[in-house]
C-alpha cells in the first residue's frame, strides 16, 4: 500500500483546471446526446432561454425544449452529482481505511440501502411520507443504518471506539471486517424479503442495477445539500487525511486525534454516499475506480485526490449515463451495468500497472 | 462490488423468467378424450391417467381459464396471485418461486403453472403428478390453445371450444369498425414507473395492433426484448396519442401523476386526456378477461 502515501502535496492549477474541463465537456455532451441529438447552439439557446426575463428563439419546437429542460439536463446534473458523491466517497473510505480495494459501499451501505428500498418497493411502493416518495427515502435511511450497525459491531469488536493507537490499527482491520459481516446479513434479509414478494423481483431488480431515467430537479435538489456539506468536511480533513496514511502511531505522535478524524470522514462520506444511493440505486465501480485514476494521473495526497476524485467522479458517471441512454436508442442500458463493464476492465489494466508498487 | 454484481445477475435472471415470459411453441392438444389422455403443453406431451379431480393451479390465468370452463370444481388450491374469479381457492401457494413439497400437501392429480421455475415440474413428476406448463401467450391463438388444452386435461372440451368461438365474437365486437374510424394511432403502454414497456409482439401489444395502433416501443426494442427499459426523452420525443397505464397497482401512476411528470404535459396523449389507467390484473394475464381490456381500449378510442 506504498503507492497511498503522499509524495506529492499540491495541488496544481494545471491538475484543477483540466477537471473541471473534462467536467464540463462531460456535460455539454451529456446535453446533447442521447435518444434525440441536439446541436450545441440549439441546445445553449434553450438553457439561455430558460433564464429567469430570457426570451429567445430557440429554433426548437417546445417539446424539444422540455426534453432539454425537464428532462435531460436534470438527468445530466444528477449523473454528475451521484458520481461526485460516489467518488468523494471511495477517496475518504480508502483514505480512512488505508486500503486501495475499498469502496464506499464497504460499510453496508448498499446492503442497507438494497433492503431499505427492496421492502419499500415490497410493502408500500406508491406510498409517500410527508410528500417525499417512500423508496429513495427508505433506501437513504437504509444505507445509514447499515453503515452505523457496522460501525457500532466494529467498536464493540475491537474494544469500544478512542482506545490506544495501537488497538486502533486492528480496530481498522475490525471494522472492515464487521462492515462485510453487516453487508452479508442485511443482504440476506434483502434475499429474502424479496424471495417472498417474487413479483416485485423486476422493480428491485431496476433498482440494484441503478438508474438515472426518472431522474428530476427535485433530485438533484435533495442530492445537493448532502454532497455540499460532505464535501466542505472530507476536504477539510484531506491534510489529516495524508497523516492518517504515514500510520497512526506516527499521526498520533504528531497530535492527531486519529479516531475523531476518522469518524468525522466516515459519516461525511456516508451521508454522500447515502444520498448518492438514495435517488439512483447501486452504481458500482466509481468509487473504486476513480480515485485510482486521479492517483496515477497527478499525485497521491489527499488534498490533491478528494477534490479531483470528485470532478472526475462527475465527468466518468455522466458519460457513462449517455452511453447508458443513447447505446440502444430508445430504450434504457442500466447505467450501473455501463460502469461496470467499463470499469471492471479497466480496473484490471489498473492493477497490473500497479503491480510493482503493491509488492 | 462483484457480490452486488452476483446478487444482480442473479436477480436479473429471476427477473428475466418474468418478463421474457416463456417460448413461443404453440402448444396443441393431440386427444378429446372424457377428461386426461395426452395434452402437448409447452413442457411437451403430458400423460394425465385420468379425470383430475384435484387440480392445483399455479398461475393465475390459468386460474381464470379453469373457472371459465367450468372446471372451478375440480381446482383444489391455486397460488397465491390467482384473484378471480373470487370463489378460487387462493392459498399460500407462490407460482412464482414455487415449492413441490407446499404443492404436494394438497395431494393434486394436476398441476398447472405458467413457467418450470424451482424444478417444479421434475420435482411433482417424481411424486407422478403431471404438470402442465401454459406459458404467457404472445397472440390470441395461443390463448385458445391454452384454453383448448386446459379442456381437454380436465374433461371440459366443448367448454373450452365454446369459450374460444365466445371470446372471438366478443373481441371482435369490441373491435367493431374503430380501425376504419381513427386511422393510425399511437400509443405507450407503461408497466411500471420507470418506463418499462411492451411491444406489439406481446399478448397485449397484439391486442392494441387489432385496434389498428401502433406502438411506440417497437422501434426502441433491441434483439428479442418485448419488454424494453424506454427513456423518458423518447416517450416525450415520440409524443404517442395514447398514454395506458398499467402502473397504477403497483407503483401508484394515473393520469394525474403522469401530468407531472417533468416535460410530460406536452404531450398530446396528456394535453387531450388520452390517459388510459388500466386494471393491472388484465393487463398482465392472457386470460377470458382480455374482452375486458379490449373493451377499456375501445372506451378510450371513442374519445377521439
Amino acid at each position: 500500500m506504498t503507492e497511498l502515501q503522499p509524495r506529492y502535496t499540491q495541488m496544481r492549477a494545471s491538475w484543477l483546471l483540466s477537471a473541471v474541463t473534462v467536467l464540463l465537456g462531460a456535460i455539454v455532451v451529456g446535453v446533447m446526446s442521447g435518444s434525440v441529438w441536439f446541436a450545441p447552439h440549439h441546445v445553449l439557446l434553450t438553457l439561455l432561454d430558460a433564464l429567469p426575463g430570457v426570451h429567445l428563439e430557440t429554433g426548437l419546437a417546445p417539446i424539444d425544449q422540455a426534453i432539454i429542460t425537464q428532462l435531460r439536463l436534470p438527468r445530466v446534473m444528477l449523473a454528475a452529482l451521484v458520481g461526485a458523491a460516489l467518488a468523494l466517497g471511495g477517496a475518504s473510505y480508502q483514505g480512512v481505511f488505508r486500503n486501495p480495494l475499498v469502496d464506499p459501499y464497504l460499510l453496508g451501505s448498499a446492503a442497507g440501502a438494497g433492503l431499505g428500498a427492496t421492502l419499500a418497493i415490497s410493502y408500500a411502493p406508491a406510498s409517500t411520507v410527508i410528500g417525499v416518495p417512500i423508496v429513495p427515502l427508505a433506501a437513504f435511511v437504509g444505507a445509514l443504518f447499515g453503515v452505523a450497525l457496522a460501525y457500532l459491531l466494529g467498536s464493540w469488536a475491537s474494544g469500544g471506539p478512542g482506545v490506544s493507537s495501537t488497538a486502533i490499527n486492528s480496530g481498522i482491520a475490525t471494522l472492515m471486517l464487521a462492515g462485510v459481516a453487516v453487508a452479508a446479513f442485511l443482504t440476506a434479509l434483502q434475499a429474502f424479503v424479496q424471495q417472498q414478494n417474487t413479483e416485485k423481483l423486476q422493480q428491485i431488480y431496476g433498482w440494484i442495477v441503478g438508474q438515472l431515467g426518472t431522474a428530476t430537479w427535485t433530485n438533484v435538489a435533495t442530492v445537493a445539500p448532502y454532497l455540499a456539506l460532505s464535501t466542505v468536511a472530507v476536504l477539510l480533513h484531506g491534510r489529516l487525511l495524508d497523516v492518517l496514511a504515514l500510520g497512526d502511531d506516527e499521526a498520533a505522535s504528531l497530535g492527531i486525534p486519529v479516531t475523531r478524524v476518522r469518524v468525522a470522514v466516515l459519516v461525511a462520506a456516508s451521508l454522500a454516499t447515502g444520498a448518492a444511493v438514495a435517488v439512483s440505486g447501486l452504481i458500482g465501480f466509481i468509487g473504486l475506480v476513480v480515485p485510482h485514476v486521479v492517483r496515477r494521473l497527478t499525485c497521491t495526497s489527499y488534498r490533491v485526490v478528494l477534490p479531483l476524485s470528485l470532478l472526475a467522479g462527475a465527468a466518468l458517471l455522466v458519460l457513462a449515463d449517455v452511453i447508458a441512454r443513447s447505446a440502444l436508442s430508445g430504450s434504457e442500458l442500466p447505467v450501473g451495468l455501463v460502469t461496470a463493464f467499463i470499469g471492471a476492465p479497466f480496473f484490471a489494466v489498473l492493477l497490473r500497472l500497479n503491480r510493482r508498487s503493491l509488492v | 462490488m462483484r457480490k452486488h454484481l452476483l446478487r444482480a445477475l442473479a436477480v436479473a435472471a429471476g427477473a428475466s423468467m418474468l418478463l421474457t415470459a416463456c417460448a413461443n411453441t404453440p402448444s396443441s392438444t393431440n386427444a378429446k378424450t372424457a377428461g386426461g389422455g395426452i395434452v402437448r403443453a409447452e413442457n411437451g406431451d403430458v400423460k394425465i391417467p385420468a379425470l383430475p379431480k384435484r387440480v392445483v393451479s399455479l398461475s393465475p390465468t390459468a386460474t381464470e381459464m379453469l373457472f371459465s370452463i367450468d372446471a372451478g370444481k375440480q381446482v383444489v388450491a391455486t397460488d397465491d396471485q390467482s384473484t378471480y374469479p373470487k370463489s378460487a381457492p387462493r392459498t399460500k401457494l407462490s407460482g412464482l418461486s414455487p415449492s413441490a413439497d407446499a404443492i404436494a400437501q394438497y395431494r393434486p392429480d394436476l398441476v398447472v403453472v405458467d413457467a418450470d421455475r424451482n424444478g417444479v415440474v421434475s420435482a411433482l413428476n417424481k411424486l407422478h403428478v403431471p404438470v402442465l406448463v401454459e406459458p404467457a401467450a404472445t397472440n390470441l391463438d395461443e390463448s385458445y390453445d391454452q384454453i383448448a388444452d386446459l379442456g381437454t386435461a380436465t374433461g371440459h372440451s366443448k367448454q373450452g371450444g365454446q369459450l374460444a368461438s365466445k371470446l372471438k365474437q366478443q373481441l371482435a365486437a369490441a373491435v367493431g369498425n374503430v380501425k376504419e374510424k381513427l386511422g393510425k394511432r399511437s400509443y405507450y403502454h407503461e408497466v411500471d414507473n420507470t418506463y418499462y414497456s411492451l411491444t406489439s409482439k406481446t399478448f397485449l401489444g397484439s391486442i392494441y395492433s387489432m385496434f389498428g395502433l401502433s406502438n411506440i416501443a417497437d422501434a426502441a426494442a433491441v434483439g428479442n426484448n418485448d419488454y424494453p427499459q424506454l427513456n423518458s426523452e423518447y416517450i416525450v420525443k415520440a409524443n404517442p396519442d395514447l398514454i395506458f397505464l398499467a402502473d397504477g397497482q403497483c407503483c401508484g401512476q394515473s393520469a394525474i401523476t403522469v401530468a407531472k411528470r417533468p416535460g410530460w404535459d406536452r404531450m398530446r396523449a396528456v394535453s387531450k386526456q388520452h390517459v388510459v389507467e388500466l386494471d393491472a390484473d388484465t393487463a398482465s394475464r392472457w386470460g377470458p378477461r382480455v374482452v375486458e381490456f379490449a373493451q377499456t381500449v375501445a372506451a378510450a378510442l371513442e374519445k377521439f
